[in-house]
């Protein structure tokens, strides 16, 4: 959208006066409860699997700093508990971006086609 | 990939490493021909900017992940964090982990605003409601020094490997790499480069699959068999965490860098624009983070069984860091005609790589800086591809002069730098864009400046340059990777000056921009 646009300097953009100005019909939508709702709800699922993630990850490396007996202990013949930690981390990875396409699939797109559909 | 990435010096042992391989250069020139063969295909359909940059918008998401996995799967991740588990044991996995787990951040964060919001680059997002000029200067140079240092890394890399598998000259090596991935790029535009990331990306994960179901037959097809065979020949303490990490700073400090670098990558940032909608952005990361995960699943097996079948003492022989581990262990349990496969898929895997980053960094130049700096906003899309297509080939002879230059350094704190300049200032600008309202142009160029000064001038500073390679004995910066400060600085010093003098312009398209960031309205 940029390349087509004749641009004289940024303070066109400041005043904005090149914008296309929002719709009374888009505005309506950016103000409606079902938005906000939709905007709400979307950062709380990123938020609180990026800070599970978060959790995880740094755990672990706390634990290895801090814990390394822990992680040694064995769980059988050989393996240490190390080993099934460090595994589980990155299959945890994997499934939390599946949590999140199936939460994105199933509720966030079908209330996006919704209020999609009334700005027409 | 941090390990010590050190030249490989070939040296004579009973391998034929490092003499000419007739598998592997068939293998390889067979790669080349098939790829170039697709470049010409892809020449045809390479005629737009939207088909240069993005591939037309025409990858499906499944083909977007796996070739975001071969974008992301180096060669220095493959051979490197193999070789740091055969020679370190565990210690090698925490790597791994730390390069995966930005992907779900990715997800969560930026994948599908990016989408949404952007066009070609990832400074398309930070300066959609900012002041064009400012943005792109600042975000051009991050994205261009993040892109250098990674390309020094791969070149360096690749010479040095190429020299020791296929007993070629450094120099030639070099050479071939750089005018290779020019061609790539040059003719075939994003298609290309995304079908040579997906057929690099299938061959690796392929290979290194049978790599290890060749490895495992030796020990019943048991991993624990594998575990006790590592335990009784180097110690149990193998397979729990060593030294490697004893600083909880310096290993927060590296976490951050990996974790959070991924997704400030130009290279990765850019292919989410390859696909149609934000839907299928979302589906390329699952698929991605999956690949990524079982291929370092892989590399941690490939680790251990090189460690018990070739042994500590030949790895280490033949190259300090491990880094011909992997090799090592397909010719002992595949014989030389695997090991030249797998030769060729490591060659085929810097190419690969170096075409993504030169592609990122040509747009980098021609979108960013010739069309909204030089021409402010106003060009044709001829003159634009005319750009971007010099800065291919400028970047092409670039990248071989820095291979050529940078012969025989240390290339692992260049890949620590290259991570630690994308968390510090592309990640903090792109985010704060992305969901803070208040943020203003003033605070995004001096958190992209914050970030990269402080990460250069730390690491100048800090133990893996001035102890490993300068010979200090202490370092005036304690922390081997900087993000940890350089990070949270870019971060504070955007809030700050955001803060401090308000863009009300700024914040009002915010308002207005949050359609397209949530509902994909009017997104290309």
């Amino acid at each position: 959208m940029f390349a087509r646009r004749p641009y004289t300097g940024y303070k066109i953009y400041q005043s904005m006066e090149n914008e296309p100005k929002p719709s009374a019909n888009s505005t309506a939508i950016l103000e409606s409860a079902a938005f906000k709702k939709l905007v709400k709800q979307r950062w709380s699922v990123s938020l609180v699997l990026t800070f599970a993630m978060l959790a995880v990850y740094f755990g672990f490396l706390l634990l290895v700093a801090f814990d390394k007996e822990l992680l040694a202990t064995k769980i059988g013949d050989y393996t240490t508990l190390a080993i099934p930690v460090g595994l589980g981390i990155i299959l945890f990875a994997w499934l939390l971006t599946g949590v999140y396409v199936f939460w994105a699939n199933n509720k966030y797109d079908a209330s996006v086609e919704e209020l999609k559909n009334k700005i027409s | 990939m941090l390990s010590s990435f050190v030249l490989l010096q070939a040296t004579p042992t009973a391998s034929t490493l490092g003499t000419a391989n007739p598998v592997s250069i068939a293998m390889f020139f067979l790669f080349v021909a098939v790829t170039l063969y697709i470049t010409y295909w892809a020449a045809k359909k390479t005629k737009t900017g939207s088909e240069f940059y993005a591939a037309g918008r025409n990858i499906s998401g499944f083909q977007n992940g796996l070739a975001l996995a071969g974008d992301y799967m180096s060669a220095a991740s493959f051979l490197g964090i193999a070789g740091m588990v055969a020679t370190k044991g565990y210690d090698g996995l925490i790597y791994s982990i730390g390069f995966l787990v930005g992907w779900p951040l990715i997800m969560f964060l930026i994948a599908e605003p990016l989408r949404n919001l952007g066009k070609y680059t990832f400074a398309d997002v930070v300066a959609y409601r900012l002041r064009q000029r400012p943005i792109r200067i600042a975000s051009s140079v991050g994205s261009l020094l993040t892109i250098s240092f990674y390309l020094i890394a791969q070149m360096v890399g690749a010479g040095g490997l190429i020299k020791t598998l296929f007993g070629l000259e450094y120099e030639i090596a070099v050479v071939i790499v750089g005018a290779v991935m020019t061609l790539y790029v040059l003719f075939g535009g994003m298609i290309a480069t995304t079908w040579v990331q997906i057929i690099k990306a299938v061959l690796l994960l392929s290979g290194a699959t049978v790599l290890v179901l060749l490895s495992l037959a030796k020990f019943g097809f048991s991993p624990g068999n594998l575990l006790e065979a590592v335990s009784t020949q180097y110690g149990q303490a193998m397979l729990s965490p060593g030294g490697y990490i004893t600083n909880p700073f310096d290993a927060l400090s590296l976490g951050l860098a990996l974790m959070l670098g991924t997704a400030g990558l130009p290279h990765i940032l850019m292919r989410f624009y390859t696909v149609p909608d934000a839907k299928a952005a979302r589906k390329s990361v699952f698929v991605a983070t999956g690949f990524i995960g079982y291929f370092y699943l892989l590399t941690f097996l490939i680790g251990f069984s090189a460690m018990a079948l070739v042994g500590k003492p030949a790895i280490e022989g033949l190259d300090k860091g491990g880094n011909m581990a992997a090799l090592l262990l397909a010719e002992q349990t595949g014989g030389t005609a695997f090991l030249g496969f797998i030769a060729a898929v490591a060659f085929a895997t810097i190419l690969a790589v170096v075409a993504g980053l030169t592609l990122s960094g040509a747009s980098s130049i021609s979108h960013d800086l010739y069309v909204h700096v030089f021409k402010k906003g106003v060009s044709d899309e001829k003159g634009e591809m005319k750009v971007a297509r010099r800065a291919t080939i400028a970047l092409g002879i670039l990248s071989i002069l820095l291979g050529l230059v940078f012969k025989g350094q240390n290339v692992a704190f260049m890949v620590g730098l290259a991570f630690s300049i994308a968390a510090s200032a592309n990640f903090p600008a792109l985010l704060m864009s992305i969901i803070w309202k208040k943020f203003t142009t003033q605070g995004a160029v001096w958190s992209i400046v914050t970030g990269a000064a402080l990460s250069l001038i730390l690491i100048v500073l800090s133990p893996t340059i001035m102890v490993d390679i300068m010979g200090y004995p202490e370092a005036i910066f304690p922390l081997k990777n900087p993000a940890l400060v350089s990070m949270s600085s870019a971060f504070l010093v955007g809030i700050i000056v955001s803060l401090l003098k308000p863009e009300p312009a700024a914040a009002a398209k915010f308002e207005s921009e949050k359609l397209r960031t949530y509902l994909g309205v009017g997104a290309e």
